[in-house]
């Protein structure tokens, strides 16, 4: 990148950590989801959290979220090889903070085709309550099998488990053939 | 035969597998890079070690998180426990978990309620 106007850059900048601070934001990141990426993002919060003193229930709560999330994304982000900017295992991953909740959101690339199914699932997590949920992680830990990336297709599940609320989603289209999806979840420190 | 031990990591956990001693134990954090490749040793020290069990055998589990992967792969091991019981040997699980950890006894209760094996939940002060 060639900074042209210096100045009109900087402000852009400011303009930027205003957003975040405004939303709370603590950690952006936008790029490959790598497992060296995964721990250190998750030892960062981490830390923080702990020295915050944040109840050990919510830790770990968020800890579980945001492995999952990341994980996602380095599991099934697609590869669009005519994207220059959109890689395999790349997206974007947010942790934001206020008052009363944590909020983890992700976002990346998935091909139109994966889109009716993804509904599908969220949907049908969302729909079914704390049992419900409990007898379809029991169904799919026994009967499903590690895919080659090696996800068990535990994630969502588990997220709407720990967090015991809607999995929230959204898809935007980016061109015809392929959308950018996008999940945040909620953990409530209260 | 050979016992097995891997020091934990932070994203790892220690194992240790010694017919010898009659120990095994896995214990800290599980979120490997790649699941299968490091489970995929201590199954099969478990299929070895089915061929001549000792009298008893006491599996111990005290992880204090794993991801939904690794949950996947802790079933496999309890199976092999199951089939370890099935043939009429004597197991015992041992479920560790800190006493404030809820999500960690539930997933406890959890396996026991889809493995047939022999299942004592144990709490902890962390």
């Amino acid at each position: 990148m060639i900074i042209k106007d210096a100045k009109g850059f900087l402000e852009f900048v400011y303009e930027f950590y205003k957003t975040m601070k405004a939303h709370e934001i603590t950690l952006v990141y936008e790029g490959e989801i790598t497992h060296q990426i995964t721990k250190a993002f998750t030892s960062l919060t981490e830390s923080n959290m702990a020295k915050e003193e944040e109840a050990g229930s919510v830790q770990r709560k968020v800890f579980h979220v945001m492995v999952e999330c990341l994980q996602n994304i380095s599991k099934h982000a697609d590869d669009f090889a005519s994207n220059d900017y959109m890689y395999s295992g790349r997206g974007i991953f947010m942790v934001s903070k206020g008052e009363t909740e944590y909020t983890v959101t992700t976002g990346n690339a998935v091909d139109n085709t994966k889109i009716e199914e993804m509904k599908n699932l969220l949907e049908n997590i969302n729909s079914l309550d704390k049992d419900e949920l409990n007898e379809l992680y029991k169904k799919q830990i026994k009967e499903g099998r590690l895919s080659d990336k090696g996800g068990a297709g535990l994630g969502f599940i588990d997220i709407k488990r720990k967090t015991g609320k809607r999995l929230e989603y959204h898809f935007l289209p980016i061109n015809e053939t392929i959308s950018f999806f996008l999940l945040t979840s909620t953990i409530s420190r209260v | 035969m050979e016992a097995i031990k891997i020091k934990g990591t932070e994203d790892t956990p220690n194992v240790i597998l010694d017919a010898a001693d009659n120990i095994m134990e896995i214990s800290g954090r599980s979120l490997p890079e790649d699941v299968s490749s490091f489970y995929g040793p201590i199954l099969n020290w478990l299929t070895e070690y089915s061929k001549k069990p000792n009298p008893k055998t006491i599996f111990n589990f005290k992880l204090v998180y794993f991801n939904t992967a690794s949950s996947k792969l802790i079933l496999d091991i309890l199976m092999k426990l199951e089939d370890l019981t099935k043939k009429g040997n004597e197991v015992l699980v041992k479920w560790y978990y800190p006493e404030d950890d809820e999500d960690m006894q539930e997933a406890g209760n959890e396996y026991a309620d889809i493995v047939e094996v022999p299942f004592e939940q144990i709490s902890y002060t962390s």
